[in-house]
């Protein structure tokens, strides 16, 4: 019993991370239009600054910050140089530009670092149990990161539902059209979604990089799983990403653990059957 | 997507007899590379009916090639090529049925991420599981042919086997794409809900491409896993499915020999690549760039 409910907060934290990574994958998608197969490096991106802040300074919990900070001004970036001009482009160019941006983004990391497996050594701080029930004891770090992504989540929902730049999102989601036309700046809601979406993603990163270990191509697992979860939430809807994520998390986890073999696929058919009832996903509108 | 005319292939039919006649001038080693760009032409090949022919950008298609090539380890050795050939289209056309009849229930960007993670779903079927020999690959026994081939006479007998099934695959498809069910496929990459307006069966018309490119995909994995001897999960990852549609950009996705075009100008963009760095992706990621961003109609579209 004891061992399940470890298993089932692993699989809600696993899933909460997929969640960080699957929210931006869908408010990119809704606002702007574009398919960005590169998110699972961003997530890489971040585990490797985290493996190289915590390697230089001691210090791990400046990664996350620096995750952030790094990501907002990364995304914000990309999203000027390259991705406004990928918007206008046919699905199959994009699939390929992003795809291209993947390669390069693994051989920078090669260039610039190796192509080794590193461990990042859980902050000693948090270094520790935490007894939850009875006998039954959980990393002080899991929980932790448990916390971040709730703290994290909440603070998305507030700003998307009840700031007047989240109204703007909500209807650039909705109907890109109409923003153009309401006389609200598309352009500068494009690159905040962008920016926030890749600053997530390097969190994301950031945060599993004690939890595993850090490794080339460590992003294509958690791209294809936070595919699934876009694809069962619905296009563009943080609810069903968030609710999406922590049933994939929660699957996949307790899959490796009771049925490894079946793990990887436990999940497709899960979205197999959600295509089958509900073809634009759980949340999707209409 | 333009079928080329009768002139565009006497200039393929000449080129498919210049590297017939390798074996007279050139190294086995080159025949193996021919060889290479032949299956993968193959491959890109059996994509285009998709996505030329429909519209359709799938990234499930590497699957259907792993298949086709696992069916081969899966048959166990010794069967016959006659077996193992049907076996693997047969195989693959069933997985591309069954991905289709789900994928194809969505459109556009949905379509894309469907047809990913069900793409995915069949590399983690032979990653995770034993079925397949596990994560590494594994070394198979070549099916039996008509006569046993010697090792020195392989790079030979294989390279002209795979341009006698490239060339039929691509008669196959000129002459289907010419039919009117080819007709109709343009139709649907045109304007789908105009095509099912006029009362065709859409859903249906999809679906056949579907099986019908999957099992052609089958095809080619069969061959690379008869010509390699080796089969690995890779071969279904979705990174293999981007090279395919890679090869179709860079080729020429409005034409239907643009695949064999960019399948070969790939390999020897690789090749040469090869020797220059080992930096494999930079070349790769820079060729996806000149083929997306300057080549805009591919290297079959360069003579207007």
């Amino acid at each position: 019993m004891e061992g399940f409910l470890a298993q089932l907060l692993n699989g809600l934290q696993y899933g909460l991370l997929l969640f960080l990574i699957g929210s931006g994958l869908t408010l990119i998608f809704g606002v702007m239009g574009v398919i960005n197969l590169a998110h699972g490096s961003l997530f890489m991106i971040g585990a490797y600054l985290a493996y190289v802040v915590a390697t230089l300074t001691g210090e791990f919990w400046l990664a996350p910050p620096a995750a952030v900070l790094g990501g907002l001004a990364f995304g914000a970036l990309l999203e000027r140089g390259l991705f406004r001009k990928f918007r206008e482009r046919e699905h199959l160019d994009q699939v390929l530009l992003t795809f291209a941006l993947i390669l390069l983004f693994e051989e920078a990391r090669a260039a610039l670092l190796d192509n080794q497996f590193h461990a990042v050594a859980v902050p000693p701080s948090l270094d520790f149990s935490i007894p939850v029930t009875g006998g039954f004891a959980y990393s002080a770090y899991r929980l932790a990161v448990l916390a971040i992504c709730l703290a994290v989540a909440a603070v998305m929902f507030a700003f998307v539902e009840r700031t007047r730049i989240g109204a703007s999102i909500r209807a650039a989601a909705e109907n890109p059209e109409m923003v153009d036309l309401l006389g609200l700046d598309a352009r500068s809601i494009h690159t905040l979604v962008f920016a926030a979406g890749t600053a997530l993603a390097m969190l994301a990163g950031a945060l599993a990089a004690p939890l595993q270990s850090v490794y080339p191509g460590m992003g294509d697992g958690f791209l294809i799983l936070s595919f699934i979860v876009v694809v069962i939430g619905g296009l563009g809807s943080i609810a069903g990403a968030f609710w999406a994520a922590l049933l994939v998390g929660s699957i996949d986890t307790l899959g490796k653990v009771y049925a490894p073999q079946i793990a990887g696929i436990s999940v497709c058919v899960l979205m197999a059957a959600v295509l089958l009832w509900r073809p634009n996903g759980l949340f999707a509108r209409g | 997507m333009t079928r080329p005319g009768a002139r565009g292939n006497l200039w393929l039919g000449l080129a498919a007899l210049a590297l017939a006649s390798m074996p007279l001038w050139a190294a086995p080693w080159h025949m193996q590379l021919a060889s290479t760009a032949a299956i993968a032409a193959m491959f890109a090949l059996s994509l285009q009916l998709l996505a030329g022919g429909a519209g359709l950008i799938s990234l499930a298609h590497a699957g259907f090639f792993g298949l086709g090539a696992y069916s081969v380890y899966l048959l166990g050795g010794g069967r016959s090529i006659f077996l193992t050939l049907p076996a693997a289209a047969l195989l693959a056309g069933l997985a591309a049925a069954a991905t289709g009849y789900l994928a194809l229930r969505t459109r556009g960007f949905y379509f894309l991420m469907t047809t990913l993670a069900f793409g995915q779903m069949l590399f983690f079927l032979f990653h995770d599981t034993p079925l397949g020999g596990g994560a590494d690959g594994v070394f198979i026994a070549r099916p039996d042919m008509i006569w046993t081939v010697p090792k020195a006479a392989r790079p030979v007998v294989f390279l002209l086997l795979n341009l006698t099934i490239l060339t039929a695959m691509y008669l196959f498809l000129w002459k289907l794409m010419g039919s009117l069910f080819g007709h109709a496929l343009s139709g649907i990459r045109a304007n789908e809900d105009r095509m099912r307006a006029m009362g065709h069966d859409v859903a249906g018309l999809k679906l056949t491409a579907f099986v019908l490119a999957g099992a052609l995909a089958g095809v080619a994995g069969h061959m690379a896993a008869v010509t390699d001897a080796f089969v690995s999960p890779e071969l279904l990852g979705w990174h293999h499915a981007a090279e395919a549609l890679l090869m179709i950009l860079l080729g020429g996705i409005g034409h239907l020999h643009g695949p064999i075009l960019g399948a070969f100008a790939l390999t020897a963009i690789r090749e040469v690549g090869q020797s220059i760095t080992e930096r494999q992706r930079l070349v790769e990621g820079l060729a996806i760039l000149a083929a997306v961003l300057l080549l805009r109609r591919g290297i079959a579209g360069l003579r207007r």
